[in-house]
């Protein structure tokens, strides 16, 4: 979603008030931003930890400010900067990390971010985690407090249109239990069950900001004692979506069957592969998804 | 002010800030006497309204919130809450609802990029502001404060200026011992930076570093201090640690005294 990133960046942030920092990264991806923003696009160099200073010291001075780079060098490498000298001082940052999740595939576990949005959401940030390529402008319109943006690829079935932006979106109606995905992999579980009958399938929402005080009265509605609740994400189970929605559920009193759960869990087999390559040991890809689900029939 | 209406001003400063921590009973009192000087002599014959300040050695909040206090920003009222339950004046500062206090800092490296985005804000904006920075010198063992050296280079941030209290010890030894490094100047040359060395216990020492701004590079200031200055712990490690006793306390004052009449 990078170059959609772009697009929005240009047609809706090229202010005067506005900085878009990047930690190095954005080739084939930023160079318009680069050109358009002037001294306003700034490469801080292969030093994350001072980029995020820098966006610090921007936002207090009244800008509002972008800072790039792939997800675990935007998260991991300088989360004390994040946690002190953005979230302390409640500034408008946002943070964005290309590639959640698996995304990097064969690029190795160094560039993976399996645990991005529950750090950040530790830190009491604002995470948002699109499911499609137009998410991108009606999420980033309310920015004004520290935010994390976790970038992934749009993987919505072919020939088919995004619902309009909301939190947190049905895409398939169901009356098997309610299924839950995290930001793309809405997509990917959109594909894999349309073609079953409505009988044989759970509701499909997509999850797109880490918030439950976001979740809809109809998705609650839809919960059932008799059926599972499903949650996918790519992701670690720790602090992640299921968590968060278990306590949301938890506090609400609310009637709920047993939890079924696909998550990252790392690279159980001790190889590496491609995003579809981890998806797959984890049951995140389209057939994991669907064989989750006839499991139940 | 002259110097000398500064310095009868400093003296009373420095005394108010053993109160504290004696009243108070918390450590690091040898940093913030080491550094005591260079933040009164910024604030009161340096800044001007509009600039900029960062304290990026925060265990010396003590001495920033005395200099606050002696800029009328801080009542006594306020001061005598320093590291109580419930104060707005913890050990190391919050950033909230502090005058003049922009960050929490606190741990070590943060300065430095802090005040380089402030730099480089008015530079966008073509303000006339400046960005001063306090760090100890133990804190240039965070790589974060070379990225930012870099990166302030590379800007041309001459609206910047970093002061560094090299008073030669930190945690557990002197720089000397620990990392081999009892002097940062010629590193921070090499990294091009404009760079003035100076005494940080002479006021005109610190005000002549404090004028020779370059016009196309970041300043940094290499201040020799001695940590503890004039208390039972000068120079010792214990400084970064301890509080003072009644003892203790009667000694730096008379210490003090002695020094403020020679």
């Amino acid at each position: 979603m990078r170059r959609e990133l772009a697009k929005e960046i240009l047609a809706n942030w090229n202010l005067p008030d506005v900085f878009f920092l990047t930690g190095d990264l954005g080739f084939m991806a930023l160079e318009e931003v680069k050109s358009t923003l002037g001294t306003r696009f700034v490469n801080t160099g292969v030093a994350e930890q001072n980029m995020v200073g820098i966006a610090a010291g921007l936002a207090r001075e009244g800008h509002k400010v972008f800072a790039y780079s792939i997800a675990p060098f935007c998260y991991a490498r300088p989360f004390e900067q994040i946690r002190n000298d953005i979230c302390m001082a409640n500034l408008p940052i946002c943070l964005i990390g290309n590639g959640g999740g698996y995304a990097y595939g064969a690029m190795g576990p160094t560039h993976h971010a399996l645990e991005d949005c529950a750090a950040m959401s530790a830190l009491g940030m604002r995470v948002l985690v699109p499911a499609f390529n137009e998410d991108l402008g009606p999420m980033l319109s309310s920015f004004t407090a520290p935010t994390y943006l976790r970038l992934g690829y749009d993987a919505r079935p072919p020939k088919t249109a995004a619902p309009a932006y909301a939190p947190w979106r049905q895409l398939l109606t169901g009356s098997r239990g309610v299924l839950t995905a995290l930001g793309p992999l809405g997509g990917v579980a959109w594909g894999a069950l349309q073609d079953l009958p409505e009988e044989s399938r759970p509701s499909v929402w997509v999850a797109s900001e880490l918030c439950t005080q976001l979740i809809p009265a109809d998705f609650y509605d839809q919960l059932s004692e008799n059926h599972p609740l499903y949650v996918i994400e790519e992701h670690v189970a720790a602090g992640g979506l299921a968590m968060h929605l278990a306590y949301a559920i938890s506090q609400n009193k609310l009637p709920c069957g047993p939890l079924r759960h696909h998550y990252a869990l790392g690279y159980p087999s001790g190889r590496y592969g491609s995003q579809s390559f981890h998806r797959a040991e984890c049951g995140l890809d389209a057939n994991g998804i669907r064989q989750m689900i006839l499991a139940e029939l | 002010m002259d110097i000398k209406g500064f310095d009868d001003l400093f003296a009373k400063a420095r005394m108010r800030l053993l109160q504290l921590h004696y009243d108070s009973q918390t450590g690091h009192l040898g940093g913030n006497l080491s550094c005591l000087q260079t933040l009164m002599v910024v604030h009161h014959l340096t800044m001007k309204p509009e600039d900029r300040f960062i304290l990026s050695k925060g265990h010396a909040a003590g001495a920033l919130y005395i200099t606050l206090w002696s800029l009328g920003k801080i009542s006594d009222q306020e001061l005598r809450t320093y590291g109580a339950e419930g104060t707005s004046f913890p050990v190391h500062p919050s950033g909230n609802g502090i005058p003049g206090l922009l960050f929490a800092t606190g741990s070590l490296g943060h300065g430095p990029s802090l005040a380089a985005g402030l730099a480089l804000s008015a530079k966008q904006r073509t303000q006339p502001h400046h960005v001063y920075c306090v760090c100890s010198d133990g804190e240039w063992q965070e790589g974060s404060c070379w990225e930012a050296l870099i990166f302030a280079v590379h800007q041309k941030l001459n609206n910047l200026t970093i002061i560094i209290d090299q008073n030669g010890l930190q945690g557990f030894g002197s720089t000397q011992e620990v990392i081999s490094c009892s002097d940062l100047t010629p590193r921070l040359i090499a990294f091009g930076a404009n760079v003035q060395q100076g005494s940080g216990h002479n006021s005109a020492s610190i005000l002549n570093a404090l004028s020779q701004k370059s016009t196309d590079r970041p300043n940094i200031i290499v201040l020799n201090t001695v940590k503890g200055k004039g208390t039972h712990f000068e120079g010792k490690i214990e400084s970064h640690y301890l509080p003072i006793n009644k003892e203790q306390y009667d000694f730096a004052q008379v210490s003090h005294t002695h020094e403020q009449v020679k």
